[in-house]
Order: structure tokens, then C-alpha cells, then sequence
């Protein structure tokens, strides 16, 4: 059987393993550095430790790391990894780069359990958590590491329903004796599951996007069946409790569906429902995806639907389209290649 | 429907009523190997279709259980599966009679009429149908439930008293009679009359909801004519 793997513990985790192995406990952050900020492979290669410590933690420890599998590079550059994960299923991690900026979109599950209607993700259910290992992994065996300037939690599956190693990877991404990111410079997103959110926004200092794509309680209902358990207006509610704004950045995505969110009524109740708060609205053009009853808004009207924003006073952007010759809308890639293993239950 | 900002009765102080109090088990029942039913008194009122938070204790972060008895019954009642490598589900079928749990008030928007509609769940996913069902809801309703086996198509005596020929199983494990041998999905497919002015529910896991409505959207039913409630 492999190794348990080291890689993807925080701090704290090590400090637990090497007091087991009898080490003193400064030899964690040792390991951690080495992992984390040399991005050494191999226990031999951490020279500062005892070699009895270094033997023992190739006992009981891997530190080894999977490649992808699959790349697939658009005509503006935008990369999407594939990475194998446990049961013969695949993760999608997308490299966008635009100008001296880098983006990196991350998944933190595979599959999704969420359901949204205009989510390819979705379409190939639910089929585990990843490791934080396995996120972290994602930006530690990327070709492009040194260029990347954010990454965003935006891949596949919801990272508050893996809530746990979503907040242990930020915390290995910002710690001093991990990759020592700005916070600033990382995002995570979710649909607003409302107790997990709490969590997040006490104690972390990344920024929060929430999805919410209708402001209207039945309309979102539609597409999002979260909405029945933590409706936007809770989620807002919730959220008006903490000073976000001055912090960390806040932001609503809003994807632009034809004839179902992109009325200037949509403008109305976003604007009564985000009313005073400091806070950016990002408009998402909508990638179609097989099946869908759902079609993106026209580009003037995307546009029109901004200038309705701004002149409400919300600063909105329009996020730029990239890979769409790749399907870099998460999920398309990693359903294609999908292996089901599991009967389903119905 | 018009749409609005005013939501569903539960749901504007759903914060407020995060906090978990203190119930007791009155009993658990085994409905087959891995699937169980808890009943606690009633405390609180509810609307049919409605979820409460559960956990065992405050170290365990709480989970999102459908309410399966009536509004009317005097216990609360909710089905669970047992993850073996879960956190809760694991402790939850050690509980016994008199047991404490923490459990939030009744809260959530997949709520029922008594409007003909389709009703279509898998597994553990028929809990909020026969709490509509025991509420007086089951009035013009078709009901489609998808298991592996025979033995998944919990309250099945209920839903065949109420619902006779309308109460449609869909085994996918094996054959017996009464059922139809095939995935819920399969019999969706066959389907090629379905009411595009009836709404349907659906309940149960990501995939089977999702692939569900899919087929419900390639046979031109209309998304307003949708309504889902996923496990997670």
C-alpha cells in the first residue's frame, strides 16, 4: 500500500507527525519549508534534518507528486491541466494568463454536489473531496508557478463543502513557512452555504466571491438548488455583519443568461439587495454547455446591464471570455474523461 | 410565479436560528442495513418538505436531514444513510432512546401543494414526499422512486395505499414483482407523455437530480416547471 503523503500537511499536522517520530518539534517547519518553499520531492533532498528522521519519514511518508495527464492551450493561452485523482476520476486545474497578470483556477472537489443548472461540473455528479494535498497540488506541480499572481477557487466542485482542506490549503498557501501568499491574492468562491461561509470569513483573510446570479429568491431556485436551504438573501444577510469591504474584497458573479436574469428588473432587486454594501459585481458571459435550456445574454446587453450597475453605483466588471476553444468552463474538460466506476444508486 | 425578494417561511431568520438546541431521541429504527429513521419529539412547526440540521454533538459539524413525518404527527422524523467514513452518520446510528442531539429549527423552500405533480426521488431522497404525503399533499400526485433493491423503497406500503398505480419503483439491483426492473432515469426516458403544466420534484443525490432533469428538459418540460432538492 503507498504512503500516506506529507505533502499538503499543515504545520500543525507535521508538528503531530514528527513528535510521534520522537523529532524535536523545530524540524517541522524545517520539512515544511523544504516542501513548501524549496518544492524538494524527496526526503533525501531535506538536508538540515537527521538522516534517521529523513529515513524515517520515507517509511511512513510520500512526497511524491503526480502530472498531468492532459493539456490542452488555447489560442489565447489559456492552459487547462487535467489531474489524475483517486477511483480512476480527473480534476481540471485552468492556467490563465492576460498580460502581467496570472490567473489560476483550482478545483477543490471532484465532481460537485451542488447541481446548477448552467454547470457542467454538475453534469458528472459528485465523486469526492480532494485532499488538500491534492489542491495544493495543483498549484505546486504547475509549469507556470513562478508567473501565477492569483488563484481562485473557482475550479471544479464548491470548496465550502469541503470546507476543511479548503481552509488548510489557504493556510499553507499564506503561512510564512508555506508559500507565503498575500491573501490579497487569493479568492475563493462559493454558491453560499451559509455556516461554512461563517467559518471561512472569520478566519481567513482571502477574499470571498459569491455566486449569485438572480437576485430573486424563485428565479434562483430554478437554477440553483441550494438556494432552498441558504437563499441569497440570507447569505447577503449574513454578510452585511462583517466589514468585508475594507479588508478583503467582496464579490457577486452574476453569469448572463437571455431572457431569464439580464432584465433591467435584475438591476432593481440586485441593487435593493446589495443596497450599501462595499462590494464588486463581476459579469460572467455564459459558455453553453450540451442540454441546456440556458443561452448567454448579448453582448450589448451584457454591456447595458454594467452601465445599469455602475449607474446604481456598484462597480462592475465584465470578466473576459478565455479558452472557449478548450471549454474552459470548469467541468467540460474532466466530464469528457470521466470513468465511472460506481453503479448509481437509482 | 411572481418573483420576489420575500422568501419561504423559515428562511429570513435562518441565521437566528443556526444555533442548535438540545432535542431527545424518542427511537431509532433500522429500515434496512445502512438506512435509518430518528424520531425526536416535536418542538417546533414545519412545512412539508422542510430539512433541519442535526448533529450528535457541538464537536461535529452539523448536516441537512429532510423532515419525513407529517405536520401533524407528533414526532419529527428524518431518514439517514450510514457513511461508514463519515463523521455524524456514524455516531447517529449509535443513538438509542433518550439520547441528546442538537438539532436546528425547520427551515428550507422545497416545500409541497396539493397541486398535481410528479414526485421523483432516490433513495433516502422519498423522505420530504412522505412528509407531504402524511400532510395532506398527495393529491393528484404521481410518485417515482428509484433504489438498487427491493428493499429501498422505504414506506413503500404507504405510498401504495396512497397512490396505487401512482406509486411507480424502479429497481435497478434486481427483479421482484411490482417493480419496474430498470434505473429511474430508464423509466423517465420511456416516458413520452409527460404534463408539461405539472410540476415535478425531484430529490435525492447531485447525479440523480441532474440527470433527471436533464431528460425532463430534453422532453421540453419547462425549468420553471422544476424543482430540486439535492443531498450534500
Amino acid at each position: 500500500m503507498k504512503n500516506p503523503s506529507l505533502f499538503g500537511k499543515t504545520l500543525a499536522e507535521i508538528e503531530e507527525i514528527v513528535a510521534s517520530l520522537g523529532a524535536p518539534a523545530f524540524t517541522a517547519r524545517q520539512i515544511a519549508e523544504w516542501m513548501y518553499k524549496k518544492h524538494i520531492t524527496q526526503f533525501d533532498a531535506m538536508t538540515n534534518l537527521p538522516k534517521s528522521l529523513r529515513h524515517q519519514l520515507a517509511q511512513g511518508y510520500s512526497i511524491e507528486l503526480s502530472t498531468a495527464v492532459k493539456v490542452q492551450t488555447s489560442v489565447d493561452g489559456t492552459k487547462k491541466y487535467l489531474y489524475p485523482s483517486t477511483g480512476h476520476t480527473f480534476i481540471e486545474t485552468a492556467y490563465i494568463p492576460e498580460g502581467k497578470r496570472a490567473t489560476l483556477c483550482v478545483s477543490s472537489q471532484v465532481g460537485c454536489k451542488m447541481g446548477c443548472l448552467f454547470c457542467m461540473t454538475g453534469k458528472q455528479g459528485f465523486q469526492g473531496q480532494l485532499s488538500t494535498g491534492e489542491i495544493i497540488h495543483q498549484i505546486r506541480s504547475l509549469p507556470e508557478r513562478e508567473t501565477l499572481s492569483n488563484i481562485v477557487f473557482m475550479g471544479m466542485g464548491e470548496p465550502f463543502d469541503n470546507l476543511e482542506n479548503v481552509m488548510k490549503s489557504c493556510e499553507i498557501l499564506t503561512a510564512d513557512w508555506g508559500y507565503g501568499w498575500s491573501p490579497k491574492r487569493i479568492t475563493v468562491s462559493t454558491i453560499g452555504i451559509i455556516p461554512a461561509m461563517k467559518t471561512f470569513i472569520e478566519n481567513s483573510s482571502c477574499h470571498l466571491a459569491v455566486s449569485m446570479h438572480t437576485p430573486f429568491h424563485a428565479e434562483r431556485k430554478k437554477i440553483m438548488p441550494i438556494e432552498n436551504v441558504y437563499p441569497i438573501q440570507a447569505v447577503v444577510d449574513l454578510l452585511r455583519r462583517y466589514d468585508l469591504g475594507k479588508q478583503r474584497r467582496l464579490s457577486f458573479e452574476y453569469i448572463m443568461f437571455k431572457d431569464f436574469n439580464d432584465s433591467n428588473r435584475h438591476i432593481q432587486g440586485i441593487s435593493r439587495l446589495l443596497h450599501g454594501m462595499r462590494c464588486r459585481i463581476n459579469l460572467i458571459r455564459f459558455h453553453p454547455i450540451p442540454n441546456s435550456p440556458l443561452a448567454s445574454a448579448s453582448e450589448e446587453r451584457i454591456q447595458q446591464f454594467r452601465e445599469g450597475l455602475v449607474s446604481k453605483g456598484f462597480r462592475t466588471t465584465i470578466r473576459a471570455s478565455r479558452g472557449e476553444d478548450i471549454l474552459a468552463a470548469c467541468g467540460l474538460l474532466s466530464t469528457k474523461e470521466l470513468v465511472k466506476t460506481q453503479a448509481p444508486d437509482f | 410565479m411572481r418573483n420576489t425578494l420575500i422568501m419561504d417561511a423559515g428562511l429570513v431568520d435562518f441565521i437566528e436560528k443556526l444555533p442548535l438546541s438540545k432535542q431527545i431521541v424518542t427511537h431509532i429504527e433500522l429500515l434496512r442495513k445502512g438506512v435509518y429513521m430518528l424520531h425526536f419529539l416535536r418542538t417546533a412547526d414545519f412545512l412539508p418538505g422542510q430539512v433541519v440540521a442535526i448533529s450528535t454533538d457541538l464537536s461535529v459539524p452539523p448536516r441537512l436531514y429532510s423532515i419525513c413525518s407529517g405536520e401533524q404527527d407528533e414526532k419529527l422524523s428524518v431518514l439517514f444513510n450510514l457513511k461508514s467514513d463519515g463523521l455524524l452518520t456514524p455516531k447517529l446510528a449509535q443513538l438509542s432512546q433518550g439520547d441528546p442531539v442538537w438539532i436546528s429549527t425547520p427551515f428550507g423552500a422545497f416545500l409541497g401543494d396539493d397541486q398535481p405533480a410528479w414526485w421523483i426521488a432516490a433513495g433516502t431522497g422519498i423522505a420530504p414526499f412522505r412528509s407531504m404525503m402524511r400532510s395532506g399533499m398527495a393529491n393528484g400526485k404521481t410518485v417515482i422512486h428509484g433504489g438498487r433493491s427491493a428493499d429501498s423503497f422505504y414506506f413503500q406500503n404507504e405510498f401504495l395505499s396512497a397512490f396505487g398505480e401512482n406509486y411507480i419503483r424502479c429497481c435497478s439491483g434486481e427483479h421482484a414483482e411490482g417493480l419496474y426492473h430498470g434505473r429511474l432515469t430508464q423509466w423517465m426516458q420511456e416516458q413520452d407523455r409527460l404534463s408539461k403544466d405539472q410540476t415535478y420534484y425531484l430529490c435525492g443525490s447531485a447525479e440523480m437530480v441532474v440527470e433527471v432533469r436533464d431528460i425532463l428538459i430534453e422532453k421540453e418540460i419547462p425549468i420553471d416547471k422544476i424543482m430540486s432538492e439535492i443531498y450534500f
